[in-house]
Formats: structure tokens, sequence, C-alpha cells
């Protein structure tokens, strides 16, 4: 904006020899900037806590665990001995996110591409509204809905699954009960996940290059080949990282999932059979009534927990990112 | 360039360049036919349900359009079809359980939820009898949840200010950045182990409110951080400019000229991340426990906040404590929405132009 040479950036306090100011800063400004830049230090020293107190607290159980830790699917952790692994739990935690990967991000993208580039703009506007109010229902209430009002509508449809595709494990269905199970876990999961994804990626779809979107339906393109051609290639890395944060956001949910699960500890590939548990769930189930060890290793799965999303987070933040430096460069 | 394009006439007759097209009513047949259809067939087939006929016609409505738009028009355009269907369904297949959910809380939670319902407490009311209410549940919401505010607010707000004010281009401003993003995806269980390992465990705190508000305020600080990292950004250098011109020091150009520029958004953000943390259960079973009875002081003894009676009641499992738990839920679904739609309306009244 202005062409003279002294700098406009905000940012830059004045040098503190400049000849004008001499040397003081005013009190104000000094206690105000220290206090603001504390404020930020303290978000990286609650990032740094919370692994500093998981790890010291999770050390005493997995000292006295006799079992593997990775490998074993018992929770026993307040037997003596004692025995506890995590792997019913990071099965459980992993299919029913995967579950609601697979349903939410195909319906996330089809939202998301409605409201940036399909649906007129009072339509989308309202489309975008109800879609952040489901973000904004609490996660006991899905939890409850789904029990009272999904698991009954679902069961019928994962019968039907297990009568026409049982030869595939996990439709099958041995017990012949359909309810509390890792399937529908899965299904309320995408439900709560779907807001995620779509306002993500409808973020980035907007911010597709006008001139490409004109050019395409300038040559003659119709609107689905000027998505594929111009909107999809351009929005691949907010796609993406779109559905990681969205993974993210399945693998910590709790009490939902801890509501519409009955807990078993076993690794059962029949996803419509009743059972299975996740890191996350499980914490809020057993944590009141746990002893010493019994928390220590709650705390121990809650810090997997913690790596697993802290992993999935810091990946799709990087190649959105590296999207964002790319863009620039235009 | 030679060869002239007709299309914007939209009365030209027939011609070599443009293809068949189907008439305007074309999805509207369709989609009629495919009702009838499905309606026939599913008398004859063995399958019946509401849902199943509702899925058959839709699959029926998306074949039958797309092989006559293939038939006239060809193969591009029958795609585009498709991908229309396919996105406007994505758009109604979201609505279904918002929907849902509100028709069921509002139907079940109606059954008990009353003045008495809101004004009692659960103390000495077995889960076998109706009766009873949230009023205890009520003021641990509100005492629990404006702690948290009144903590998490103003270090957002700081955060934002010396990321956006006086941190641009640091390497420990992009450091805090990059973990803004990252906090806002920790699992809200993990800062209630937290609050609990690092607070009541190592410091030997009691389980009370106050260390539920923390754990809360941690869930609060990203988001806040963000919408008002947006908002400030907002706001027009040449204010800030004008300001240092005048002789105004820093501090006070951004307390008295940017933050009020920014502040209808800023507020916006806070109430959408108040209504955020209202519905949170999780951290607050480890950090505050369960509560049936009032209790006004959060820095000593247990409370109950409405997520954490929702999750009791329906742990007891009775008809009389389900009730309960659907018109907890019911309040609680009330005071999240409210929360949203003043968020809105207030950011649309007074949104910085």
């Amino acid at each position: 904006m202005t062409v003279t040479p002294t700098t406009t950036e905000s940012s830059s306090a004045p040098a503190p020899s400049s000849p004008i100011r001499g040397r003081s800063r005013r009190r104000g400004d000094q206690v105000f900037s220290t206090l603001s830049m504390l404020a930020g230090i303290l978000v990286l020293a609650i990032m740094a806590g919370i692994a500093i107190f998981l790890i010291i607290k999770a050390i005493p159980a997995l000292r006295v665990n006799t079992a593997n830790f990775l490998t074993t699917s018992a929770w026993l952790p307040d037997n003596t001995p004692s025995v506890f692994g995590i792997a019913a739990l990071a099965f459980g935690t992993v299919v029913s996110s995967l579950i609601a990967l697979l349903l939410a991000v195909p319906v996330g993208y089809g939202v998301a591409l409605a409201l940036a580039h399909y649906a007129p703009k009072r339509i989308a506007a309202a489309l975008a509204f109800v879609v952040d109010l489901l973000a904004a229902v609490p996660s006991i209430i899905f939890g409850l809905w789904g029990l009272a009002w999904l698991m009954p509508r679902t069961e019928g449809l994962f019968a039907w699954l297990d009568t026409h595709l049982g030869f595939i494990p996990i439709f099958h269905n041995t017990l012949g009960v359909y309810s509390r199970s890792l399937a529908l876990a899965g299904i309320v999961l995408a439900i709560m996940i779907l807001p995620t994804v779509s306002a993500i990626s409808r973020e980035v779809f907007v911010q597709a290059p006008p001139a490409h979107i004109e050019a395409s339906l300038a040559l003659g393109a119709t609107r689905w080949e000027m998505v594929r051609m111009a909107v999809l290639p351009f929005s691949k890395p907010g796609m993406i990282s779109a559905a990681m944060l969205g993974l993210g956001r399945a693998l910590g949910e709790t009490i939902a999932v801890a509501l519409v699960l009955s807990a078993t500890f076993q690794i059962n590939w029949h996803l419509t059979e009743p059972g299975g548990n996740t890191f996350a769930a499980n914490i809020a189930l057993k944590f009141n009534e746990a002893g010493i060890n019994g928390q220590g290793a709650l705390i121990a799965a809650g810090l997997v927990l913690f790596v697993l999303t802290l992993v999935v987070n810091v990946v799709a933040r990087l190649v959105i990112a590296r999207r964002a430096e790319f863009s620039g460069a235009n | 360039m030679a060869t002239t394009t007709q299309s914007p006439t939209g009365q030209a007759p027939h011609d070599a360049l443009a293809g068949g097209q189907l008439p305007r009513w074309a999805p509207w047949a369709c989609a009629a036919g495919a009702a009838l259809a499905a309606v026939a067939l599913i008398a004859v087939l063995p399958v019946d349900g509401r849902a199943q006929t509702l899925l058959l016609a839709l699959l029926l409505y998306v074949g039958s359009q797309t092989a006559w738009s293939f038939a006239v028009e060809g193969r591009r355009h029958a795609v585009d079809r498709l991908a229309t269907t396919l996105v406007y369904a994505a758009g109604v297949v979201a609505l279904v359980p918002l929907v849902a959910i509100l028709a069921t809380t509002i139907v079940q939670g109606l059954k008990v939820f009353d003045v008495y319902f809101l004004t009692h407490s659960m103390r000495n009311v077995s889960p076998l009898r109706p009766g009873g209410g949230a009023y205890h549940a009520i003021i641990g919401t509100l005492e629990v949840v404006g702690i948290a505010a009144a903590i998490g607010i103003p270090i957002g707000l700081l955060v934002a200010i010396y990321l956006v004010e006086y941190g641009s281009g640091k390497r420990l401003a992009r450091w805090v950045t990059f973990f803004v993003d990252v906090m806002t995806g920790i699992p809200s269980i993990v800062s209630g182990l937290f609050i609990y390992t690092g607070l009541i465990l190592t410091l030997g705190w009691e389980r009370t409110g106050f260390a539920g508000a923390l754990s809360l305020t941690i869930l609060m600080i990203p988001v806040m951080v963000r919408s008002t990292e947006e908002m400030l950004k907002l706001v027009p250098n040449e204010l800030r400019e004008s300001a240092y011109a005048l002789g105004v020091p820093k501090y006070k150009t951004i307390l008295r000229v940017v933050v009020p520029t920014a502040l209808p958004g800023i507020i916006t953000g806070a109430m959408l991340a108040v209504a955020r943390i209202t519905g949170e259960t999780a951290p607050l079973l480890l950090t505050m426990f369960i509560s049936a009875s009032i209790n006004f002081n959060a820095f000593t003894g247990p409370q109950a906040t409405l997520p954490t009676f929702i999750w009791d009641q329906i742990a007891r499992g009775t008809p009389a404590s389900l009730d309960r738990a659907w018109a907890g839920a019911l309040t609680l679904i009330l005071i999240v929405v409210i929360l949203n739609l003043m968020a809105r309306l207030f950011g649309r009244a007074f949104r910085v132009k």
C-alpha cells in the first residue's frame, strides 16, 4: 500500500536503539506483550504437561503388568498378578473409526460439494447451519439417541447383511443378536464426524480458483466435469486432511461409544455382534470403579489414545499446511 | 471461433452441434415413476417397510434418470445428472440424523420435563420411582461452564492477540499456532485424565466442580483461539497504523481499537466455544464425579452437570430414570441450541463490514 521505505509492519516494535524513542519502552506495552506471550507458552505447556503427567502416572501400572501391554486383550489390572493389554481396545477403536470414516467421508464430501458448488445460496446457508447444529449436539445425546432410536432401526439392516452377505466374516453373526455392536458404534461415530468432514472440505472447495472453474465451464464442461477437473485436484490435500481430522475425532470419542457398545475385551471380527470396546469408552466405563493399578492402566490406555490422535492430527495439519504454502505461491 | 454457438437463445431448433436434451420435467417424471414402481414392487416382493420402499424408490429414480439421460444426452450428461443427484442426496442424508435426534429428544423429553423437574434435585429419589429432577445438575452446569469460560475466554483471547499482534513471523508463534490446531483434536477424555493425574493425583486436590471446569478450559482454549484469531485478522491494518501515528501505545491500540472492532465476532466465537463445552461428559466423570444433591460450592465436593446427570440416569436403566435422562437431554439440547442460535444471530447483527 505505502511506498515509503520505512516498514509498516505492525508487529515489529521500534528498535530499542532508535534515536527518536530512546531506550524506554512503555511499561504497559511490556506487561501486555509478556502476558500474551505467556498465554501462548501456556498452550505449549499444557500439551507438554499432558504427555508428562500421563507417562509418569502410567509407569507404575505398566511395571506390575505381567502380560504384554500391546498384544494382550484381557483387562484385569487390579488382579494379582495384574494382567492387562490394549489389543482389544486398539482393535475396537480402529475398526469403529474406520467404519465411521467409510460412511462419513463420501457423504461429507457430497454435503461439502452441495454447499460449495451445487445448492443455491439460500439453501446452502440453511444446510450449513443444520450441519453446524449437528456438530453442536452433545455426544451424550448421540449415545442416548443411538441406543433408543438408531439401534432398533439398524438391527434389520444387520440381519439382512447377515443373511445375504454372511459369507463375508465381518457381516456374519453367530448369535442372531444384532444390537450394541461395533458396527452400530461406527454408524453413530459416522454421524458425529460428518460435520467435521463436511465443514473442512467445504472450506477447501470454495477456495478452488474461480478462473479454473469458469474456464472449464466456458469450455463446455458439465458441472460434474468442472468439479472433477477444476475443484477436486485443487482440493485433494484438504480433502485428505478433512478425512483425517474426522478420523481423529472418531478415535477419541468417548461417551456415545461407551453408551452404545456392550463392553467386552475380545477381538471379534463379527462386527454386528454385541461387544467390542475402545480406548476412550473403556476409560469412561472403568475409571470410577478402578483401583490404583486399574487407574494407572487406564491412564496408560489414555496415553496411547493421546499419541494416536496426536499423530493423526499432526499429519492432517501438515498435509493441509503444505497445500497452504503451495497455493500461496500462486 | 468461426462456428456460432447458439446456446443462450434457448429456442434454437435442433442443430448438429448441441446434442439431445431431456425435457425440464424429466427429473419429476422419473421421481414419480420410481415412487409408483417402488410401491408396486414392494407389494409383490418379499420385503416390506417404509425404509425399504424409500430406498428402492431412490435406486429406481437414480437408475431410470441416468439411463434415460444416457440414451438421449450421452454419457457425459448422464454422469453429470448422476453426480448432481448423489450430491443432493448427501445433503438430505445429513439432515436425517439431526431431525431424528431433535424429534426423539423432544418427544421423549417432554414426558417428565416440567417446572418440578427443573426445580428439584435427585436427593433421596430412588431410581425406580418417578420424580426428582435436574436442578442440581443445572446449577452445576452453570457454575462449571461459567468458571471454565471465565478462565478460558481471557486465555484464548490473549493467545490470539499474541499470535496476531505480537508474534507474527516468530518461531514461537508458529509453534503455538501449530499446537493450537493439534489441541483442537485432543480427545476430551484425555483432558480429563490430564487434570486427574496433574491436579488430583499429584497435588492431592478433591474432585470438584473447579477441577472439572479446568478440564473444560483445556478443550475451550483452542476453539476460542482459532475464532478470535480469524476475527483479529479481519481488523484492517489502517486502524492500527492511525492509532500508532497518534502516538497511542501498542497495548492501548489493541485494547481500545483492535479488540473493540472485532468484538462481535469474538463474542460469537466465545458463545460457540461455551456451547461446545456445555455438552461435555467424559472429562467431568473423571474430574468432578457425580452427585445427586445440590452443591452450590464448586470448590468442595462433587457436583452434577446436565451431561453427567444424563449419564447417571442412563446407567440406572429403570424406566423412570430413562425418562429423567431424556428430560435432561431436552434441557441440555435447549441450552446448546439456544446458545448456537444466539451466537449466529449476534454474529449476523454485528458483522464487521
